[in-house]
């Protein structure tokens, strides 16, 4: 991977619509910039450091060692440096240093503390949306410092002074209302299953069942809301449900919470993060089920898998002999290991795979009982499920995976330009395998790692189908009748 | 006795007081601040042990910096090395007797200093020749380079070039430690020497020098991945109750 070198402000222009009144009032934010907003953002900049161990050690700590200033796709893909992680977090660290340290308070010159200005907002609300808070500068950083952590901080503030982005509001408005991001109603929610239900009928001639709201289920299963409909997510959703059909498990999807997502983590926000998570107990008492299972979806799996425990546990009325969340690659895995599950792995013999890791499930967050499960267990599908698989360079995978170029809340047409540049990266690791290994498809595990590739690999000269759902390739492989 | 003896004792009473008040101060702000949510950045280790190992490599070999750049782990893992060391001979003129070990360290301290301005000078070098550390580079960066070199090279100087009176240099920091002043040498390659350390000793509690303690708290590395298994709360966190409402 070549480094490129610095073209300062090249990407200054790019910034998200920002978010109107009515997509930040019912959120618990101000609508509209408010009056005094430079020293309200550094009171709420105060309190969220006093709250947060991470924040008060990241801003200390960083030494300028430069470790991290090649790391960020977007950095790789833009040149501008301010997308490099330290020159990213300084853009907050320089307004903390200036108000809260004493270096900053007497010597801001030298430390390079500032005020907050509209000058600093401007490049705030430009930057931190060039962050998709994907970790991987905290793999590489000597103290672990994560810009994701002041990312979010940053958006948490400019909420707090009525300067949203749109992208991510609209789409919290819309789960605390209709229950998921993409504002998908019950009842055409059920008619979307039903769909499925024949379509796969008449593809298998099996009934698998793709139910919803059932009582009474073994398990609930909480996927991201465009695993209902949009491609290649769906494929994914119709591998699950032959998976649980193939199992003989009992389990239903919920309409009160049929959204895994979570954005109230990419903008920083405790209260929505925790409402948004609180649909997920409630819908697993309500149906009174024993088990929660967790769709394709990286971030959705961070919260679940990190998060959920504290933000909606103790999970004490679930069956205590699985762990609460599972996630559906560990749910399949384990049919796999006990053989329970029959694959014709030939279905899938027009395709060479390969597989993209996530962000969120590779640095943040775990599959199965040792570290570094999350690499493993979807690699185990694939090559189940598929007779061709090659990884891609191994600097490239694993806990130095690159971004898909469009998480952590960025995924919105008007930033595009940023969305292209930011997959460069993984563009040019996979160019690499398709040339090496003539590579045809690359499989993923998350909704927006999905959305994303499948919108910007025709700009890299690639076909928009080559982007799969790991259990798309599970669907296309499973022999049903195994069990009937 | 002098006006140098008295002005340097008081020197380091104040910049011993200022660096042992000032990094206790923001170890207990580090201790005290909760860490609401489980965020290690993964893999990591699943035991307390395994957390432990972690951290005692990242700050004895590293290993993020040794993934991430071989040139600054290398100028940076040679100067601290020698730091440490150089840190420890120092303790000769702190304790009496001086503790066995130091005399392991004989020859290696023949080197230390070197390493110490050698490894320096490639990390600044770099805050020139790398343009993207020189964009990230702030004027304190590069004053506190030309602090530590300057420490290495008048304690080198005095290595080689201008011997000091270590006898009476012992005696004076013994007795600054009994509170009874004794004469200090009035070289003047050692009053660069204890200047330029009583500057740094003032600072580091203020300065970014606080990556020393800092990732210790850092929680991305001394959080065990085990979210599911045990439930976490802190802070924010702590004070949410869910079985009233799934009660109710």
């Amino acid at each position: 991977m070549k480094v490129p070198h610095l073209e300062p402000d090249s990407m200054v222009g790019s910034k998200p619509y920002v978010s109107k009144p009515e997509h930040n009032t019912p959120l618990g934010f101000p609508g509209e910039l408010v009056e005094g907003w430079e020293q309200k953002a550094v009171t709420k900049l105060g309190e969220l450091v006093s709250q947060s161990r991470a924040l008060q050690v990241f801003l200390d700590s960083c030494v300028k060692c430069g470790a991290c200033t090649d790391k960020c796709h977007y950095y790789l893909g833009t040149s501008d440096p301010k997308n490099m992680p330290v020159a990213r977090q300084d853009l907050l660290r320089s307004v903390y240093r200036r108000h809260f340290t004493f270096a900053g308070k007497f010597f801001p010159k030298l430390v390079g503390a500032r005020d907050m200005t509209k000058e600093v907002l401007d490049e705030w609300y430009s930057y931190f949306h060039q962050c998709s808070q994907c970790r991987r500068c905290s793999v590489y950083c000597p103290y672990g410092i994560d810009t994701a952590e002041i990312s979010m901080a940053a958006r948490e503030v400019m909420d707090s002074i009525g300067q949203g982005q749109k992208y991510t509001n609209e789409i919290l408005v819309k789960v605390h209302k209709i229950g998921n991001n993409l504002g998908l109603p019950g009842p055409a929610l059920a008619n979307t299953l039903e769909g499925l239900e024949e379509d796969v009928k008449e593809d298998t001639g099996v009934d698998v069942k793709y139910p919803l709201d059932v009582k009474g289920a073994e398990v609930l299963l909480v996927t991201p809301s465009a695993d209902f409909f949009a491609e290649p997510h769906v494929d994914g959703l119709i591998g699950y449900g032959k998976v649980f059909h193939a199992a003989g498990v009992s389990w239903t999807l919920s309409t009160h919470a049929s959204e895994a997502g979570n954005f109230g983590m990419f903008v920083g926000s405790s209260a929505n993060l925790h409402k948004i998570a609180m649909r997920i107990r409630e819908a697993a008492l309500d149906l009174g089920v024993k088990r929660i299972v967790v769709g394709e979806c990286g971030h959705a799996w961070r919260v679940a898998y990190s998060f959920w425990n504290t933000l909606i546990g103790p999970f004490d009325f679930l069956d205590p002999r699985y762990p609460v969340p599972q996630h559906i690659c560990e749910f399949t895995y384990d049919l796999i290991q006990k053989g329970a599950l029959k694959f014709d792995k030939s279905a899938n013999d027009d395709k060479v795979v390969t597989f993209h890791d996530s962000c969120n499930v590779a640095r943040a967050s775990r599959m199965g009982n040792m570290p570094g499960g999350q690499f493993v267990i979807p690699r185990e599908i694939i090559k189940a499920t598929c007779n061709h698989f090659h990884d891609m360079a191994p600097e490239t995978i694993g806990e130095g995976t690159f971004c898909c170029g469009g998480g952590g809340g960025i995924l919105t047409d008007e930033l595009i330009d940023l969305r292209i540049k930011g997959a460069m990266p993984r563009m040019q690791a996979l160019k690499d395998v398709i040339e090496e290994h003539g590579v045809t498809h690359m499989a993923a595990i998350c909704a927006i790692c999905k959305a994303q590739f499948t919108k910007i690999v025709p700009y890299y000269k690639l076909p928009m189908d080559m982007i799969q759902s790991v259990h798309g390739l599970v669907s296309n492989a499973i022999v049903l009748n195994a069990k009937q | 006795m002098s006006a140098v003896t008295v002005i340097y004792a008081l020197l380091f009473y104040i910049a011993t007081a200022i660096l042992v008040i000032g990094v206790a101060r923001k170890i207990f702000i580090y201790a005290r601040t909760p860490q609401p949510l489980k965020i290690p950045t993964t893999p990591a280790p699943t035991t307390r042990l395994g957390v432990a190992a972690r951290m005692v490599r990242e700050v004895t070999v590293f290993e993020s910096l040794f993934k991430s750049n071989k040139w600054t782990w290398l100028f940076g893992w040679i100067f601290h090395l020698c730091l440490f060391v150089e840190l420890t001979w120092h303790l000769r003129y702190f304790i009496e007797p001086s503790p066995f070990f130091l005399s392991w360290l004989q020859w290696f301290i023949n080197f230390t200093g070197y390493g110490m301005v050698l490894g320096l000078l490639g990390l600044w070098g770099r805050r020139f020749l790398v343009d993207r550390v020189r964009y990230i580079s702030n004027l304190s960066d590069h004053l506190m380079l030309a602090l530590l070199v300057g420490i290495g090279a008048s304690g080198l100087s005095m290595k080689f070039l201008f011997h000091t009176d270590i006898v009476s240099l012992k005696a004076f920091f013994l007795g600054l430690m009994s509170f009874s002043l004794q004469p200090l040498p009035a070289d003047p390659a050692l009053l660069v020497h204890l200047t330029l350390v009583a500057t740094l000793m003032i600072i580091f509690p203020v300065s970014k020098l606080l990556h020393a303690p800092g990732v210790f708290f850092s929680p991305t590395r001394n959080q065990v991945d085990n979210s599911r298994e045990k439930r976490w709360v802190a802070g924010w966190s702590a004070a949410i109750d869910n079985t009233k409402k799934a009660a109710g």
